[in-house]
């Protein structure tokens, strides 16, 4: 893992860690959302990659957030 | 342009609404009940000669001159002293009172020196007035006898001396620094005719309790108090009022000139934010607006380890923009970005953001909001609906219980401090939550009722056990929830709150606070009626900033403390328009006004507006650029009025991304620090060279005015605008009005503002629009911008920046009374001799387990690096916490800090690392290797500089 995908990897978690306690669906859902609002289309572009290399260390519900939306991310 | 000249009523106004009327030599006059007979005289233009009495105090009635006959009433009364009464028939002038009034004249001036034509205050001196006034013409007493025209002057502050000779012990200081400051550092030392002003227990000024804020000096009738610019420089000839450049309380100035020289700032009565009060920053520290280091010339060079090349403007603009437009060609139109500055105006924010909007193409912007207040914004724009805080100024005037959460008031926001502490000694309770012993904590005639000195980093712990009291207990006021807020969400989130793990018995080891002081807060918190919450950066700073943030919304939505006067969420702002910078749209996610980039409907807005398309895609913050920058997808850096590599945490990381850059252009006063790895330095302007507006803490936007050509040659404005015009947009604005006309176009919060409504109203709060034509004081009266207030669950989740045995001790930072954030202004004014050096807080026993001693060379290292600066052993400090000021680049406080930042917003967890302290015997590798690099980049070729 590269130091800047250790980084998007910590606030991702750091984000879904902050809905833990709703439902999990709503949980991923808010992160979704959050991520989506925040995030530059580089960073998430570099997330989704890590996810597909085998994202070791992303927690649950940051990923299932990030592969939510990842059909509408920008090209 | 002339003397601004404030008319001074003697006495303060009457709240009343009853009138009375009253006849004062023949004239009629309706005032409210419990006006001064003074002040009423002074309504319809009649002076009644005065020298203890001044509408900045209460009434004293020592000095026997505004004697008056009052018709039926026995003896001549002060008319300071005197409420009118209803048909009450008054005389101001008379023989009789015309002898009284020359005779106590002639008492005043036989034991003043007589030295008029060569006295600093010639020309603006009370007493000289009142002299001729009475019409005195002889002192019958001679100079013979006992005086005290031979005291010895104490020139030994800085900014103003202190001559007993001219003093007439009129009390005015000594009740200034009373009633006004807050402080208590003079008093009237003696009695009789020894009577005299001194400083502590007969201290100089600069050795005594004294904070300089400058009161005493403005409440002086003589020359007794009196600045040292005046008694050098002459009294001034034009003035014009203008807003203060440092903290987000922005107080209202008087810039009082000779020719485009500044004599002094005084602080402007009429100001709504400061009520003519000041602070030893604003009032005094603007010399370095003319200091030497500052740089007027433009300067490029082709790599930061070059010196410095002077060139034109022309030439430093087109290369600029060439450099941008090649990083752009070859790396992509997202490859650059820039950072607005919340020391710049909002006209200047606003051009900055449209310039990397519009121009850069991409919405790669931020600004200095991200390492103190983006929390704020998060936070209260998901449970109120809006980014900004509740209430006005005076609105603290109405609390009854105050609770400050994280903030110093008295240090960094010291005007508002002092008002605070005047809403204090008329009563109200106060609660201070921080992990040092603030001075707000114990300070004269001021108590806290409870200080939760609380571990750092447990903020939301603590603020979840409050409102755990207050539902388990059955405080919250839920007639106002079901009214105003959403009740199933409210629900949800009692039943969160009400669990055990909320509980103050559990959080007290978590915390470090007792649980039944907790209780004992909330309790009293909850009683009000009217309870207030002030935060600052030790609330923000942290890995839960936003959940902190919303934790409070919580907390006074569930006791109903919203939508009135004396009640609110009040953040207190840091810089002076860090309020402005973030209404102007400079997060990478949101357009002027708060609105996201993805939505449709506002884009087109711009996209009319300034004739280009605009990307709906959130950009990179300041934390993002960097790490894209060392991943090298990110090359060009436009930094307006910022100085990343002091204020920003993990200097390494920061000077690391920088170095990584192929243009890092910095437009600021001086070289900072940041300057040290920039290529381009387009030299900025002064608060005192251009025209815009300021936003302060409370919504308040107020005009900066132009007392003197930019000494660079162009405002800042003007420099983006040459900037955005070489990158080929159009841009032709004549006057930063019409940059205020477009942001009012375009931004519905700021539909009814205008340059002309404000020279018109002197300031106004924002939204100010249709619906609210003068402007908005407290928010969310009716309804939350939101509609309904909404709770969130905010739990607690621990740091992950924690101690353990290399670093046992717990490091938290913020700013001190005499120096203002990186010091790039205050470290060049006298402002130096109070703080000439960043210190480390420590508690004795930390101390002593340590072998450290007061004033010795401590080591302090964290996980991200290590630096040295002096130990101060101080018990106002918990045990196993530190604590320093980031004031100095020798220090470079930032080297210790981490990169963890908030969940939400990225806003630096500056308030917790994890340190060691041992002895040392020097400056570290790093500062040593620092301090040679800032050397060599600062360079300026000396033949080109010809």
């Amino acid at each position: 893992m590269s130091k800047m995908e250790d980084r998007l990897v910590y606030m991702a978690n750091q984000i879904g860690k902050a809905f833990i306690l709703r439902p999990h669906q709503e949980a991923v859902d808010e992160t979704a959302t959050h991520l989506k609002a925040f995030w530059e289309k580089r960073m998430l572009t570099r997330i989704l990659a890590y996810i597909d290399a085998g994202g070791a260390g992303l927690d649950e519900i940051p990923r299932q957030a990030l592969l939510k939306f990842r059909e509408n991310l920008p090209k | 342009m002339g003397m601004i000249h404030e008319i001074d009523y003697g006495t303060k106004p009457s709240a009343a609404t009853k009138l009375v009327t009253l006849t004062i030599d023949g004239q009629h006059v309706s005032v409210p009940e419990g006006t001064s007979v003074m002040r009423a005289a002074t309504e319809i233009g009649t002076q009644i000669p005065k020298l203890c009495a001044t509408d900045m105090l209460d009434s004293f009635g020592s000095c026997r001159l505004c004697l008056v006959e009052i018709e039926g009433r026995a003896g001549t009364p002060a008319s300071c002293t005197t409420p009118v009464a209803e048909g009450m028939v008054v005389h101001t002038q008379n023989a009789k009172l015309a002898k009284l009034r020359r005779g106590v004249m002639e008492l005043y001036i036989s034991d003043h020196p007589l030295d008029c034509l060569t006295c600093s205050a010639n020309g603006d001196c009370e007493l000289q007035d009142m002299a001729g006034a009475v019409g005195l013409r002889e002192v019958r007493y001679g100079y013979d006898g006992s005086n005290h025209l031979d005291a010895a002057k104490d020139v030994s502050n800085p900014y103003f001396q202190f001559d007993p000779a001219k003093c007439i012990v009129c009390s005015r200081c000594v009740r200034a620094c009373e009633e006004v400051q807050g402080t208590f550092a003079l008093t009237i030392e003696g009695s009789g005719f020894g009577s005299k002003v001194s400083p502590g227990m007969s201290e100089q000024f600069f050795d005594s309790e004294c904070v300089s804020c400058g009161a005493c000096v403005q409440a002086c009738p003589t020359a007794t108090l009196m600045e040292k610019s005046v008694i050098e420089m002459g009294q001034p000839e034009h003035s014009a009022v203008t807003t203060c450049a440092y903290c987000g309380v922005g107080c209202s100035f008087k810039a009082e000139m000779r020719g485009e020289d500044v004599v002094r700032l005084v602080p402007y009565k009429d100001g709504k934010a400061n009520h003519g009060h000041s602070c030893v920053k604003g009032r005094f520290a603007y010399g370095y607006a003319q200091h030497k280091d500052r740089i007027t010339k433009p300067m490029i060079r082709a790599r930061i380890t070059d010196p410095w090349t002077e060139v034109s403007w022309e030439e430093a603009i087109a290369h600029t923009a060439a450099e941008f437009k090649r990083i752009q060609r070859e790396h992509g139109k997202d490859a650059i970005g820039g950072i607005t500055s919340s020391r710049c105006t909002n006209e200047e924010t606003y051009l900055v953001q449209k310039l990397i909007r519009a121009g850069f193409g991409n919405n790669n912007v931020d600004t200095c909001a991200r390492v103190c207040h983006s929390p704020t914004g998060y936070g209260l724009g998901k449970t109120f609906g809006t980014s900004a805080g509740t209430q006005d100024f005076d609105s603290v005037d109405e609390a009854d219980v105050i609770l400050v959460i994280g903030a110093n008031p008295t240090d960094g926001h010291p005007v508002f401090g002092s008002r605070m502490k005047k809403r204090l000694r008329e009563g109200a309770k106060l609660i201070v939550v921080d992990p040092r012993r603030i001075d707000l904590v114990r300070t004269p005639h001021v108590a806290a009722s409870h200080h939760l000195a609380l571990r750092p980093g447990t903020n939301v712990a603590i603020v979840n056990a409050l409102a755990h009291v207050i539902v388990t207990e059955g405080l919250a006021n839920e007639a106002f929830i079901r009214e105003r807020c959403d009740w199933a969400e409210y629900a949800e989130w009692a039943e969160f709150i009400r669990k055990p793990e909320h509980s103050p018995e559990a959080v007290a080891m978590l915390t470090g606070v007792p649980a039944a002081e907790i209780r004992g807060a909330a309790r009293l918190y909850a009683a009000g009626p009217n309870s207030a919450i002030y935060y600052g950066l030790g609330v923000t700073e942290h890995s839960q900033g936003s959940s902190t943030v919303i934790a409070i919304a919580n907390l006074a939505m569930a006791t109903g403390n919203i939508g009135r006067r004396g009640v609110g969420v009040n953040p207190l702002r840091g810089q002076n328009n860090v309020q402005g910078s973030c209404d102007m749209g400079s997060f990478p996610h949101e357009f002027p006004g708060y609105r996201h980039v993805s939505n449709d409907a506002v884009r087109a807005i711009y996209e009319r507006d300034w004739g280009v398309s605009l990307s709906p895609e959130p950009g990179l913050r300041i934390p993002n650029m960097l790490d894209a920058a060392m991943d090298g997808s990110f090359r060009g850096l436009y930094v307006q009025g910022e100085d990343i590599a002091q204020s920003d945490p993990d200097t390494r990381h920061i000077v690391g991304g920088l170095t990584a850059m192929e243009c890092v252009v910095v437009q600021d006063l001086f070289l900072n620090e940041t300057a040290n790895y920039a290529h381009v330095f387009l030299p900025g302007s002064s608060f005192l060279e251009k025209d815009g507006t300021f936003t302060n803490a409370e919504r308040r936007i107020q005009r900066v005015r132009k007392v003197m050509s930019p000494k660079n040659g162009y405002a800042d404005w003007e420099i983006t605008q040459m900037l955005a015009r070489a990158m080929g947009m159009k841009m032709d604005y004549a006057h930063p009005s019409e940059i205020m006309d477009e942001i009012a176009r375009t931004t519905p919060s700021f539909a009814g503002v205008s340059f002309e409504k404000l020279e018109h109203e002197g300031s106004v709060q924002w939204p100010c629009n249709e619906a609210a034509p003068d402007g908005t004081p407290i928010m969310h009266i009716d309804h939350f911008v939101r509609g309904r207030g909404r709770f969130m669950i905010a739990d607690y989740v621990a740091t992950d920046e924690k101690t353990g045995p290399r670093f046992p001790l717990l490091l938290t930072t913020g700013r001190i009374l005499s120096q203002y954030n990186v010091g790039a202004q205050t470290r060049r004014t006298e402002n130096e001799k109070w703080h000439p050096e960043d210190v480390l807080e420590i508690h004795p026993h930390d101390a002593e387990t340590r072998g450290i001693k007061d004033g010795e060379w401590v080591k302090l290292a964290s996980r991200s690096g290590e630096t040295t600066l002096r130990a101060k052993v101080t018990d106002r400090m918990a045990l196993g916490v530190v604590y320093t000021t980031f004031h100095h680049p020798v220090t470079q406080a930032n080297v210790i800090t981490t990169d963890y930042s908030d969940w939400a917003t990225n806003c630096p967890e500056y308030k917790v690392t994890a340190v060691q302290v041992s002895h040392s015997n020097g400056p570290t590798e790093w500062q040593r290797d620092y301090q040679a690099h800032s050397k060599t980049a600062r360079r300026i070729d000396a033949v080109a500089a010809e």
